[in-house]
């Protein structure tokens, strides 16, 4: 199983956020490990989920159904976006 | 806007449920990395609401009566494998003499996935503790060494990588439970999401 | 950006023109209205809808250079592909399908780029690498490929690229023929640039992890993986 990595999740996660999510550097609440959203894991089940590339903890999910979005993201301590 | 010429590659099937389409290829989804739990490290265990809890080492897995079945097989995104081989332990066994004490189980798989069933739809000859795929050891991307098989459900619900069924009297809504997906799963009635 | 269309809705493309690139990729050249340009690295996601409302919806990178007129995407045909084989082999001018983007900010280059870059890309890896040479990077570039068949932009790509092939090299070839490896990287490294690695997961995961090997800084590493 291959994953991809957050460049795949970019078009998915900008119906939730405004800003370029790629470019966001996110800290994992299980690690502490920082990184931007680009060089995160992402893998493709039944919905897209986001992993920490340190650990492999759960960063952020997202289920899209019948035009509605869920998204769970405990994992994720902050999500920044420099100037 | 239709897209002139594009098709969907799969066919139709009058063996399949409703939304699905046949697949020859066997796909791999995953909500994670494969893990690789050794076989000397490797236990199964039924806990929670049941009497007694019980444990299994992978030798003592190997030995209980084993099963080969053939089933249809049905993912929430849309494909469907007909005529699936699979050698496995059915639950049944390992509930022999167990007392349930709880309506609902989770399964609990290394890496974290977690799923909820009713336990209805584990006993009575409806899932199995899968380790053999097509003749041969299941592959670990497809669930191996051992997966549960629950394959009267969506396949999200037949958890990959299983080592505990936690049997409860609560529904405890699972990994894609959690974020909107059926706690049941029936593909003949099409419960894809909470309130199919 | 426009200010009625947001990068996150679903437009209209038509595709204008399609060149083949090798006997199993094309390239679109899509007339997307209100499109505003993109930066080189980024993508976009397609969309195409049967006629019994199935849909199905890919990535694919932006071949062409900023600022250069409508967007252009190279696809490289998947065996058993649903919407790879329907780009490269039925597509005409005129057809249609939604395209979404352009996204990805992380993967990109442009002039503010001052360190010397090193570009690295497996098979269609090389697409983004593309758009940002054709956005005027001046930059070293290391390509695999199986076989001479395969290479895109092959009359193109600057004449000190470095080309490696995996399966079947050209006759008489005397340059490298074997996947990338750390002896490879060792050979072309580039110490203190900025590195972009594309292609499938396991060729960026091997790239990246022998690069930081060599003793690179692993921020100065942008990776995009292709699955």
């Amino acid at each position: 199983m291959s994953h991809l990595d957050g460049n795949a999740a970019a078009g998915p996660l900008s119906e939730v956020f405004a800003a370029d999510v790629t470019t966001a550097i996110v800290t994992c609440a299980g690690c502490g490990a920082s990184g931007p959203i680009a060089a995160v894991h992402v893998y493709e089940g039944a919905g897209t989920v986001l992993r920490c590339p340190g650990c492999e903890r759960v960063l952020l999910r997202l289920v899209r159904r019948d035009g509605g979005i869920c998204v769970e993201m405990c994992g994720v301590r902050v999500l920044r976006w420099r100037p | 806007m239709i897209t002139r010429g594009f098709h969907r590659r799969r066919e139709h099937d009058a063996r399949l449920p409703p939304g699905q389409y046949l697949e020859h290829d066997f796909p791999v989804l995953s909500a994670g990395p494969t893990p690789h739990t050794p076989l000397e490290e490797w236990d199964l265990a039924i806990t929670g609401a049941i009497d007694p809890e019980r444990k299994w080492s992978w030798d003592e897995l190997q030995a209980l009566p084993r099963e080969e079945i053939t089933v249809d097989i049905h993912c929430v995104t849309t494909w469907s494998k007909l005529d699936t081989s699979w050698t496995g332990v059915s639950v049944d066994t390992l509930l022999d003499d167990v007392e349930l004490l709880g309506g609902y189980v989770t399964a609990l798989c290394d890496g974290g996935y977690t799923t909820n069933l009713p336990v209805e739809d584990v006993t009575g000859g409806k899932a199995w503790i899968a380790y053999g795929y097509d003749g041969d050891e299941l592959e670990p991307e497809h669930g191996g060494p051992a997966r549960l098989l629950v394959p009267h459900l969506y396949l999200w619900k037949s958890a990959k990588w299983v080592r505990r069924l936690i049997f409860s009297e609560d529904d405890e809504p699972g990994f894609w439970e959690t974020l909107g997906y059926h706690d049941r799963g029936d593909p003949w009635l099409e419960q894809r999401y909470q309130g199919d | 950006m426009s200010s009625v269309t947001r990068a996150t809705d679903w437009r209209l493309a038509t595709v204008a023109r399609i060149a083949p690139e090798t006997p199993r990729a094309a390239t679109l050249t899509l007339d997307v209205p209100g499109w505003d340009g993109h930066r080189a690295g980024q993508h976009v996601d397609v969309r195409l809808t049967a006629d019994d409302g199935y849909r199905a919806q890919r990535s694919y990178s932006i071949a062409s250079a900023p600022n250069d007129g409508p967007p252009q995407i190279t696809v490289v045909e998947v065996d058993g592909g649903e919407v790879s084989p329907w780009m490269v082999d039925v597509a005409r001018d005129g057809d249609m399908f939604e395209v979404r983007g352009p996204f990805g900010g992380w993967f990109v280059w442009d002039a503010s780029v001052t360190e010397p870059v090193l570009l690295i890309g497996g098979g269609s890896g090389l697409v983004p690498l593309m758009s940002m040479l054709r956005g005027g990077a001046r930059a070293r570039l290391l390509v695999s490929a199986r076989e001479p068949d395969d290479l895109l932009y092959a009359s193109e790509l600057p004449p000190e690229t470095i080309r490696t092939y995996t399966r079947h090299p050209p006759r008489g070839w005397t340059g490298y023929a074997r996947r990338v490896d750390r002896a490879m990287l060792h050979d072309v490294h580039l110490p203190g640039a900025r590195v972009y690695v594309c292609g499938s997961t396991p060729f960026v995961e091997s790239v990246a992890n022998d690069l930081v090997a060599l003793g690179h800084d692993p921020a100065a590493i942008r990776t995009e993986r292709f699955g």
